[in-house]
């Protein structure tokens, strides 16, 4: 147990925000975290961003977004972890505040995706990949999800339908979320004739790029406590770090850095899978869902799409996920996704997720990916 | 410089040169110093035969900036007979042939074409193995 708790939360609307900039979807989200924790009292700001050079051409996000949100002359950085980004900067917002050298942190994902379309966005999203040995090879991160799930189909004699489960879920509750890019429900049917990407993964698999920004405040557990009727809490914290190719891993359908962050985080809060009532897993792609259920000890390997396909992902299932929608319903915007789940994980434990609400939800956990699984940040929530 | 990034590799790609671990005998590819296996130094240089089979294969229709006019085309991970993996393309094939298991050797061809001087660049792609492609 750390002795962290969030006391605000905010977010944005997953979609392309044309008419908004980085900076001003960054303060957006910001607001409403600042609104929701009543303060304006921040001693420092995270900023998880994977495409800001890329696509706005911008770094230097720290700065910008500190002095932009009224906060100029705090403390301020940018967190780089591909579409972990989020996470990983919530994971640096625990530390300072478990450091007792930050006593508030602000921590603020944010992606402007739509600044470029087609070649040249997928080009900035393949930097996930390995440069040298995997990009110039013409790879993608729809390519090495399509390479994952090829292997994952042969080894276990699954089906592509096998992997519909999970986009069908994340649709049907992200058609409860006002917030999510995308409203509509996926007939099971259809999904093995929607277009491809990179085969066997069509856009029914895939989760879309899309602007937004999540924003969260973090303090000490006692500080909390006394500024917020329902404080949630840091229960366990970890990040863990894999190959960024999938060719330099022995064992490709296993995702090393899942399960190690995710036995850590366990450990520290005392828990098992059993125990967690909801898990907001990166599903960038129906076979990373089944891959994640399946290190995080949710599913034996081999495995994790049965729980899809038996229906145990609900919000009523023995293991709710995408319970806003995920990264495939919700929509995924990239470095600002890891601060969405964990926005999405405090509102189910407070009680406030309205139609996405999991019934009971007293101990939720969250998972960010970065690009095939080289960094994952797993991050347990609890309320008393 | 985008030249001297790809210049520095041109071992690799044209001869598929890797490294041998000295402690424990695994072959490395791409090369990285320090072995996979046992974390012992890892430099000998090791030239790979080029010969393996195709681990999984996908064919991709969304390309990223450089090779949006050469879609669909086919990358695989490769299992090359000495161990390790490889990302390449698959090339004079067509899509309805490859399946996991197949035989494959290396050749070298052209990756892409990089920058306004159009300077291109050369490396290893993988094609069905010669002995099957006659059957
Ligand atoms: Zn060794």
């Amino acid at each position: 147990m750390t002795n962290v708790s969030i006391i605000g939360v905010g977010q944005t609307k997953v979609k392309e925000h044309w008419d908004t900039s980085l900076r001003h979807l960054a303060w957006y989200a910001i607001e409403a975290a600042l609104d929701d924790a009543h303060t304006t009292d921040i001693d420092a700001v995270f900023v998880g961003n994977m495409l800001g050079g890329e696509l706005s051409k911008q770094n230097h996000l720290g700065a910008l977004v500190a002095d932009f949100a009224g906060l100029r002359g705090v403390e301020a950085i940018r967190i780089e972890a591909a579409d972990a980004s989020g996470g990983a900067a919530f994971r640096q917002a625990v530390l300072a505040v478990e450091s007792g050298l930050v006593q508030t942190a602000l921590v603020v994902g944010v992606e402007k995706m739509t600044e470029e379309m087609g070649a040249p966005a997928t080009a900035a999203l393949s930097t996930a990949l390995d440069a040298d040995y995997e990009t110039i090879h013409g790879l993608t991160l729809a390519g090495m999800g399509a390479l994952l799930m090829r292997r994952y189909m042969h080894e276990y004699g699954v089906d592509v339908s096998d992997f519909a489960g999970f986009s069908v879920n994340a649709h049907a509750n992200g058609a409860l979320n006002p917030l999510a890019m995308y409203r509509n429900r996926l007939k099971p049917e259809r999904f093995a004739a929607a277009p491809q990407v990179a085969e066997p993964v069509s856009l029914f698999d895939m989760a879309p790029g899309g602007d937004g920004a999540a924003a969260v405040i973090v303090t000490r557990h006692e500080r909390a406590l006394d500024m917020v009727p329902q404080p949630v809490r840091v229960a366990g914290s970890a990040l863990a770090t894999d190959t960024l190719a999938l060719h330099d891993r022995k064992d490709v359908l296993w995702l090393a850095a899942a399960e190690r962050s995710a036995k850590q985080a366990m450990i520290q809060a005392g828990i098992s899978p059993e125990d967690v009532d909801l898990f907001e897993l990166h599903d960038s792609f129906t076979v990373m869902a089944a891959l994640s259920l399946e290190a995080c000890g949710f599913a034996a390997r081999g495995e994790g799409w049965r729980l899809a396909r038996d229906g145990e992902i609900g919000r009523n299932g023995r293991i709710p996920v995408s319970t806003f929608g995920g990264l495939k319903a919700r929509g995924n915007p990239a470095g600002a996704t890891g601060v969405y789940q964990i926005v999405e994980v405090a509102l189910q434990l407070r009680g406030q997720a309205g139609d996405c609400q999991v019934p009971d939800a007293r101990i939720g956990m969250a998972q960010n990916l970065g690009g095939s699984g080289a960094t994952a940040v797993t991050h347990i929530l609890r309320v008393d | 410089m985008e030249v001297s990034r790809h210049w520095r590799l041109q071992t690799q790609r044209y001869s598929l040169v890797g490294e041998t671990c000295d402690t424990c005998g695994v072959k490395l590819f791409p090369p990285r110093d320090v072995c996979l296996e046992c974390e012992a130094p890892a430099k000998e240089l090791y030239t790979f035969t080029g010969v393996g089979e195709i681990f999984s294969y996908t064919t991709i229709y969304e390309a990223p900036a450089g090779f949006e006019h050469t879609t669909p085309y086919m990358i695989a991970l490769i299992k090359l007979e000495e161990g390790p993996l490889v990302t390449a393309q698959l090339t004079d094939v067509d899509q309805e042939e490859v399946y996991v298991g197949m035989p494959v050797e290396m050749v070298t061809r052209k990756l892409r074409t990089e920058g306004e001087e159009g300077v291109i660049i050369y490396g290893y792609k993988f094609r069905p193995a010669v002995e099957t492609a006659v059957q």
